[in-house]
C-alpha cells in the first residue's frame, strides 16, 4: 500500500518550533507503523529520531502519538493506521527531538510511589505462599511496560506536573494489592496527597491508550476505595 | 562499608581538549547493560560499593523483558526433580561442549536464585497450595531423560518482564545509580593489561563520558540482529561483545548459535516454547506432528537445535505449509482458557501480527535467530578470561547472553538464560564487590577518550555515501542465508568474503545526522560496525569447527568429531588477523554420549 506520514520533527539544533514534514512510502499493509518510520530513517532521512528497542509490543520504548492516540508503533498495523498517518511525540513531556521526549518526569512518578515489594522477614530456603486467587488479585497491574502511554494520555498531566499520573498509580496499584506486601499504608499515604490519586477525574483516556489492556482506570478507581476504607478504618 | 556516592558527588570534572567537551567520573565499579545479568550483579553492590549502571536503553527496556516461557530451577514443587537432573539436562543440552563445573553451580544455585526473585517480589503463577507453579519446557527431563519434568517457574508468558520489572525494581529501592541512555564506545585498560574503566556516549547531549573504575561488568546482551529473522531486540547488536574483541580479548564459542525453532513467520518475534509445554504441536503441511519422528520421546519438547533442524528438513522435504519455508504451530486442541491464563501475550502475538486466532487456527512459524551460546569467555565468577588456560583480565567481568561461561556449551537449553543471568550475574557481582574492596584504583591510560572519539570522529566522516542501514540488512541477508541452522564450507566461505567486504564498505558509512543531540544515525552506524565484527567471529569458529554439534550444523561434517572438537574455540583478533585456539572443555560428572531423545 502506498501511506504519507506526517511526522512532527523537532530538532532542538536547528528549529525554533515543530514542523510538519510528509514522507511518502510503499509499504505492506501487514508493517507496523515502526517499520514505517524505520523505512523513513533508514531510506530517506536518517535523522528522523524515536525510541525503539523490542518491535514487538513488550519493551515500552516507542510510545508516540499515531492519529492523535497514544499508541506503540511497534503494536500498530499500517493497515490500522490507513493511509493517511500522523506521528507525533507524546503530549506533556519536554520534546528532546522528534519522538523522543523527557522521561525524568515519568520515572520520577514512579519511583515516587515505593515500585517495590516491602516486607519484613522471608521464610529461609522456600518461598512465600500465595493463593493462586491472591495472585490473580493484582495480575492485570504487573503487565505494565512503563511505556508512558497512560500517563501522557492523561488530560491532567499535561496542565499538572506535580501528578504522579496513572502509571505510577497503576504500579502503586501491584504492590498494595499483593498480598505479601506490607507497605500499602506507605503507598496510600503518597497516593492521599495534593499530587495523588484525587487528581484523577476518571477520564479512562489512559486505559485507551494502554498497549497492554490494562484496566488502568479500574485499577485508580481501586486505589481510591482502598483509600476510603483505609481512612474510615 | 565502602564510599557511597550519588552521581552527583562522585567524582567528576570537566575536561576541554580540541574544543571536545570530555566528563570525569570514578567509580568503583561500572556494569554496562541493565538487562537481568546487570541489575542483578547491581543488586549486590548497591550501597555497599559506589557502583553506576549505564545503558543505552531504560533498564526495564532491556531484552531480558521479552523471555516469556520461565526460568528452571529444580524446585520439585509439582513433581520429583533434582538439580543433578537439571545438570544432566543441561550438559546434555549442550551437546556435552557444556563446562560441567558451571553447569553444576547453574543447577544447584538456580534453586535459590528463584526463591531469592520470589523474596524480592517476582509474581510468581502459583499452585493450588500457594507455591510457584512449574511447567514442562523443552530438553528438561526427570531422571536423565526418562520424560519431561516440570521445571520451568512461570509467571503467565511474561516471564522476562516481571524479572525485568522485579530487578529495576530492587535497583531502585536499593539506591543504583542509573545512567540511562547511554551508549558504550570503549573499554580502558592500563598497559598492563588491567581493565581501568570505560568510555561512554550521553546520548541526550553527545557528551562524551569517561567512567574511571576499578572493575567493569559488560552485561549487554546478545547480538541477534546480525541475522535477518530474528527475536532479538533491534538493541541487540553485540556493543559489549564487539568492543573488547577490537581490543585483543578473545572470544568463546561464537560458532554455536541458537535458532528457536518457533518464531512468527517472517517476523521472527519469539512464541515460546511453553506453548509447546502446554500442550501444542508442530505439524507439517500433511498435518503430520512431524517431531514425533525425529524424537519419540521428547516429541515438540526435544532441544531448540534439533527442532529447528527438523524444520528444516521437513521444508527441504517439501512439507513446508504451502510448500514455503515454514510450518505450523498448532494450540487449537488446547482448552481456552488453559491460553488465556497461561499463554495470552504469545496468543496475543500471532493476532496482531499475523491476523491468526491461536484458539482456532495454527501459527505460521519458522526458526529465529535467538540466543547466543558463544561471548565473552569468562570461568564461574564472571571474571573474563584472556587464554585458553584460564588467566583472568584483571577487573574485567562479563555475565549473561555477552558471557560465555560456558554454561550452556553447543545449544542452550529453554529457560537457561534466565538461570544463566540471576546465577551468574549474581556471581560476578559478588565477586566484583570483594574485588573492589581490596584493589587500587587502576591509573587511565593518557587521553584515555581518543580511540572513541577516533572512532565517533572516523563514522561521522561522511555525511553522504552507504548507508549504515543497507550494510546492515545484506549483512543480515548473508548470515541468514549462509550461517544459520544449516552450514557447509562453500557457504560460510561465502559469508567470510562477504562479511569483509561489507567491512570494507563502511569504512565509507554515511552519517546524514550531524547533530549532537540523541543522534541515533550515529547511534545505528556505531551498532552496524560493533555487529560486523561479531559476524565475523562467528563465522570463523563456523568454518573452523570441521563437525556438527547442537547449534553448529555443517552438512559436510555431520557427525559430532569428539576425538578433534570436544573443546571451546576462542577466536582473537591479531595484528596478523584472526587467530584461533581451543579451550579443553570441563568434564566432571557425565561422559559425553549419543545425544539421542
Amino acid at each position: 500500500m502506498k501511506a504519507t506520514l506526517r511526522i512532527k520533527r523537532f530538532d532542538p539544533e536547528k528549529d525554533v518550533k515543530p514542523v510538519y514534514r510528509n514522507y511518502e512510502i510503499e509499504c505492506d499493509p501487514h508493517d507496523r507503523v515502526l517499520d514505517a518510520l524505520n523505512q523513513v530513517k533508514w531510506l530517506h532521512d536518517g535523522t528522523l529520531t524515536y525510541r525503539r528497542s523490542c518491535a514487538h509490543g513488550i519493551c515500552g520504548s516507542d510510545a508516540m502519538r499515531i492519529n492523535g492516540r497514544n499508541r506503540l508503533a511497534c503494536k500498530m498495523l499500517m493497515s490500522d493506521a490507513g493511509e493517511k498517518v500522523t506521528i507525533e511525540p507524546l503530549m506533556g513531556f519536554e520534546v528532546i527531538k522528534d519522538m523522543v521526549v523527557n522521561m525524568d518526569r515519568f520515572f520520577d512518578a514512579y519511583k515516587s510511589v515505593k515500585p517495590f515489594l516491602i516486607t519484613g522477614e522471608n521464610p529461609s530456603g522456600q518461598e512465600r505462599l500465595q493463593t493462586p486467587e491472591a495472585r490473580e488479585r493484582f495480575d492485570d497491574t504487573t503487565k505494565c511496560i512503563l511505556c508512558a502511554a497512560c500517563t501522557t494520555a492523561c488530560p491532567i498531566t499535561w496542565t499538572n506536573d506535580q501528578f504522579v499520573g496513572p502509571a505510577a498509580i497503576v504500579n502503586a496499584h501491584r504492590f498494595i494489592f499483593d498480598s505479601r506486601d506490607e507497605g500499602a499504608g506507605q503507598r496510600l499515604r503518597i497516593l492521599n496527597q495534593q499530587s495523588g490519586v484525587w487528581r484523577c477525574r476518571t477520564v479512562f483516556n489512559c486505559t485507551d491508550a494502554c498497549p497492554r489492556d490494562i484496566e488502568v482506570t479500574r485499577a485508580i478507581e481501586e486505589v481510591k476505595r482502598a483509600l476510603i476504607t483505609e481512612t474510615i478504618s | 562499608m565502602g564510599e557511597c556516592h550519588s552521581i552527583l558527588s562522585s567524582i567528576r570534572g570537566g575536561m576541554e581538549r580540541g574544543g571536545e567537551q570530555m566528563a570525569y567520573h570514578r567509580y568503583d565499579a561500572v556494569i554496562v547493560g541493565a538487562g537481568g545479568a546487570g541489575l542483578m550483579a547491581a543488586i549486590q553492590m548497591a550501597g555497599k560499593a559506589n557502583v553506576a549502571v549505564v545503558s543505552k536503553l531504560y533498564p526495564p527496556r532491556s531484552h531480558t523483558g521479552a523471555a516469556q516461557g520461565g526460568i528452571g530451577a529444580a524446585l520439585g514443587n509439582t513433581e520429583e526433580d533434582h538439580w543433578e537432573w537439571h545438570m544432566f539436562d543441561t550438559v546434555k543440552g549442550g551437546d556435552y561442549l557444556t563446562d560441567q563445573d558451571a553447569a553444576e553451580i547453574l543447577a544447584r544455585e538456580a534453586i535459590d536464585a528463584v526463591i531469592e526473585l520470589e523474596h524480592m517480589g517476582l509474581p510468581f503463577n502459583r499452585t493450588p497450595d500457594g507455591k510457584i507453579d512449574q511447567r514442562r519446557f523443552g530438553g528438561h527431563t526427570r531422571n536423565y531423560g526418562e520424560g519431561p519434568v516440570r521445571r520451568a517457574c512461570f509467571a503467565a508468558d511474561r516471564t522476562g518482564h516481571m524479572i525485568i520489572q522485579t530487578l529495576y525494581q530492587q535497583g531502585i529501592k536499593e539506591n543504583v545509580q542509573f545512567l540511562d541512555e547511554y551508549f558504550l564506545l570503549d573499554i580502558l585498560f592500563t598497559n598492563d593489561g588491567t581493565c581501568c574503566g570505560c568510555v561512554v556516549w550521553e546520548m541526550k547531549t553527545g557528551e562524551i563520558h569517561v567512567l574511571h573504575a576499578k572493575a567493569v561488568l559488560i552485561a549487554t546482551g546478545g547480538f541477534g540482529r546480525v541475522f535477518k529473522i530474528t527475536s532479538n531486540a533491534m538493541a541487540g547488536t553485540g556493543d559489549g561483545v564487539a568492543i573488547p574483541f577490537r581490543r585483543g580479548v578473545p572470544l568463546m564459542d561464537m560458532e554455536f548459535y541458537q535458532f528457536h525453532p518457533t518464531g512468527l513467520y517472517r517476523l521472527g518475534i519469539l512464541l515460546s516454547e511453553a506453548a509447546r509445554g502446554e500442550g501444542g504441536i508442530l505439524r507439517n503441511a500433511d498435518g503430520e506432528a512431524f517431531a514425533e519422528r525425529y524424537a519419540p520421546t521428547l516429541k515438540d519438547l526435544a532441544p531448540r537445535d534439533m527442532v529447528s533442524r527438523f524444520i528444516f528438513e521437513e521444508v527441504k522435504a517439501g512439507r513446508g505449509i504451502d510448500g514455503k519455508d515454514y510450518v505450523h504451530l498448532d494450540l487449537t486442541h488446547l482448552p481456552p482458557e488453559v491460553i488465556d491464563a497461561k499463554l495470552p501475550d504469545v496468543t496475543d502475538f500471532a493476532r496482531t501480527y499475523l491476523a491468526v486466532e491461536p484458539k482456532k487456527e495454527p501459527v505460521p512459524i519458522q526458526p529465529t535467530a535467538h540466543y547466543a551460546m558463544g561471548g565473552l569467555p569468562t570461568n564461574t565468577n564472571g571474571q573474563i578470561i584472556n587464554d585458553e588456560l584460564g588467566a583472568v583480565i584483571p577487573g574485567f567481568y562479563a555475565a549473561g547472553e555477552s558471557a560465555c561461561v560456558s554454561v550452556h556449551g553447543a545449544n542452550r537449553l529453554g529457560t537457561n538464560s534466565l538461570v544463566d543471568l540471576v546465577v551468574f550475574g549474581r556471581r560476578a557481582g559478588r565477586h566484583m564487590l570483594e574485588f573492589v574492596k581490596s584493589a587500587p584504583l587502576p591509573e587511565l591510560p593518557p587521553n584515555p577518550e581518543d580511540l572513541a572519539r577516533t572512532e565517533i570522529d572516523s563514522v561521522m566522516a561522511h555525511p553522504t555515501g552507504i548507508r549504515s542501514a543497507e550494510i546492515r540488512s545484506r549483512m543480515q541477508e548473508v548470515m541468514m542465508d549462509n550461517v544459520s541452522v544449516v552450514r557447509d564450507a562453500a557457504m560460510l566461505e561465502t559469508a567470510k568474503e562477504e562479511i569483509q567486504g561489507l567491512k570494507r564498505s563502511y569504512q565509507n558509512v554515511a552519517v546524514t545526522d550531524r547533530g549532537k543531540v540523541f543522534n541515533t544515525d550515529l547511534m545505528e552506524a556505531l551498532e552496524v560496525g560493533y555487529m560486523l565484527d561479531c559476524a565475523e567471529a562467528i563465522v570463523e569458529g563456523a568454518l573452523a569447527r570441521q563437525e556438527s554439534r547442537g547449534a553448529h550444523y555443517r552438512t559436510d561434517f555431520e557427525k559430532r568429531d569428539d576425538a578433534n572438537w570436544l573443546a571451546h574455540t576462542m577466536v582473537r583478533k591479531t595484528s596478523g588477523g584472526l587467530e584461533l585456539r581451543k579451550k579443553p572443555v570441563v568434564i566432571t560428572t557425565f561422559e559425553p554420549k549419543e545425544r539421542k531423545y
